[in-house]
């Protein structure tokens, strides 16, 4: 173990002892405004078998997660291609561009409540905002990036006879594929934080649902036990994209 | 050659069929206009709001005070950020001390802050500023971070010898060569701070724009939404533009040296 690996170890126990001895130990914290280690450890128990706000821990999960896998996939399958094109054709980037310099100031989050007059509270107008979040970075990313090609290899491949099918995925897609991922890698965080913000606004399942149930109960626990939760999703699916990401590029390197 | 069309005609032809399109979807009835309104209701929305207050307040008045907590939010984020961002790639310890917790917060959506938020700071200024900040804060840190550990550090041995004392080679030293770094970071924090209070003022808070786009939405107002929708794009990009004014004055000065 080197010395940062053991600084960082001993910080966290650290702040972990400091949390046990402000809340339970000596009682300076009030628990109406930050829960004790005890409280969150019953507060996790409690919504893991008998559930809270509709369900329990995995169910809040799965729902959550299953929205941002949706909305995150389809903003990815229809972003990505509209990049490319855009970063390939200067004419498809000319028709495009407008509308997109148009819309893309207006953050996501903004267009939660239009979702909601239009699909309701239910799963419909999550995905579509989740949709939204991921979309303009998927987009932008993946354009930029097939913008930034050299051209000189593609001239070089083209040179050489390439045919435009082999250039494309030979030459434009793997030195695009750094660019597109952290794209994909800010669509994703953008799909989580705007999970978050329209579960908090109105939903009757899942992570964003149970932490807005426990801030009415002001159940400070259950407030940390879901936030915990969200991040550990939310780490789970980055974690996930990075390993596909390693799998691409490396598949990329080696044909 | 073929004589081509002009790529500006491609954007001009989208901008046409943009809202020509969405005017006629509308006009012809093929979606109701309490789904979406046209871009003349809009408009004329718009302008109605500027003049007769809507949930309490002029539509600018709306957006002023959501700009008012947006600055205080992002300057706190800014003022606490940038200097431990800083330290931290001046100070190994420091940085072995902050990065778990750090790592472990970054992971949390910022509005997922908006309950502990409103419990320790209320739902009036307080706790909109806290939303921001813990939007705004990580990138403030990250950047700061970044550009510290890219300072020559022939040029902090220099200022040691020299006898100057760790607050002088903050200020005269790490700050100055971490600059280009540090206004990059602080435009992404502003959108994302925006951003943040937006979420905050859907959710919990119960004045400024956001809170005029839910009131919109209950109303069953949509070009109430979109009126605001529009405000609140406007105000980011004019946030924008400020932020990434400094960034070229900076970079340009520091090219030029």
């Amino acid at each position: 173990m080197n010395r940062s690996t053991l600084t960082g170890a001993i910080t966290v126990v650290v702040v972990f002892m400091l949390w046990w001895l402000l809340t339970s130990g000596t009682g300076l914290i009030n628990p109406l405004r930050f829960p004790s280690p005890e409280g969150f450890a019953s507060a996790l128990g409690r919504i893991w078998s008998d559930g809270y706000a509709g369900g329990t821990l995995m169910e809040h999960i799965w729902q959550s997660l299953r929205l941002v896998l949706i909305g995150f996939l389809t903003a990815v399958v229809v972003g990505m291609p509209l990049g490319f094109l855009m970063g390939y054709d200067r004419r498809i980037e000319a028709f495009v561009n407008p509308i997109f310099l148009l819309l893309r100031p207006i953050p996501p989050l903004a267009w939660i409540p239009l979702a909601i007059v239009w699909f309701g509270l239910n799963d419909a107008s999550k995905v579509f905002v989740i949709f939204v979040s991921a979309f303009v970075p998927s987009v932008i990313n993946t354009y930029t990036g097939v913008r930034n090609v050299r051209k000189t290899l593609i001239e070089a491949a083209r040179v050489h006879g390439a045919t435009e099918a082999r250039v494309i995925s030979e030459v434009y897609l793997p030195d695009s594929a750094p660019m597109i991922f952290t794209g994909l890698r800010l669509s994703l965080q953008a799909s989580w934080t705007t999970l978050v913000a329209a579960e908090l606004v109105g939903a009757f399942l899942g992570l964003g649902r149970a932490l807005q149930t426990a801030y009415r109960d002001v159940n400070t626990s259950m407030i940390l036990v879901t936030m915990v939760a969200i991040a550990i999703a939310g780490a789970i699916t980055t974690i996930l994209l990075g390993h596909v990401e390693k799998r691409v590029i490396r598949w990329r390197a080696t044909t | 050659m073929k004589r081509r069309i002009p790529l500006l005609a491609y954007s001009i032809a989208s901008l046409v069929l943009f809202f020509g399109g969405w005017q006629a979807v509308v006009s012809a009835g093929l979606v109701s206009s309490f789904v979406l309104p046209s871009p003349i209701d809009v408009i004329d929305r718009t302008i109605t709001m500027m003049i007769r207050p809507f949930a309490g307040a002029l539509l600018w008045e709306h957006a002023l005070s959501s700009i008012g907590r947006f600055l205080g939010g992002f300057g706190l984020a800014a003022a606490i950020g940038i200097p431990l961002g800083l330290m931290m790639g001046r100070f190994r310890l420091l940085e072995d001390i902050v990065t778990p917790l750090f790592e472990g917060y970054r992971y949390v959506a910022p509005l997922a802050w908006v309950p502990f938020a409103a419990l320790w700071f209320g739902t009036g200024i307080g706790g909109a500023i806290m939303v921001i900040f813990t939007g705004a804060f990580a990138p403030c840190v990250i950047n700061a971070y970044r550009g510290a550990r890219l300072v020559d550090r022939h040029l902090i041995e220099a200022a040691q010898t020299h006898g100057a004392s760790e607050l002088r080679i903050g200020w005269e030293v790490l700050l100055p060569g971490a600059l280009p770094s540090i206004v990059a970071g602080l435009r992404i924090s502003a959108g994302l701070g925006w951003q943040s209070l937006i979420g905050a003022e859907l959710i919990v808070v119960s004045s400024g724009i956001g809170y005029v786009m839910i009131q919109g939405q209950s109303n069953l107002s949509p070009e109430t939404v979109v009126t605001s929708m529009l405000v609140i794009g406007l105000v980011g990009l004019a946030i924008d533009f400020g932020l990434r004014a400094a960034e070229t004055a900076v970079r340009r000065k520091w090219e030029g040296q």
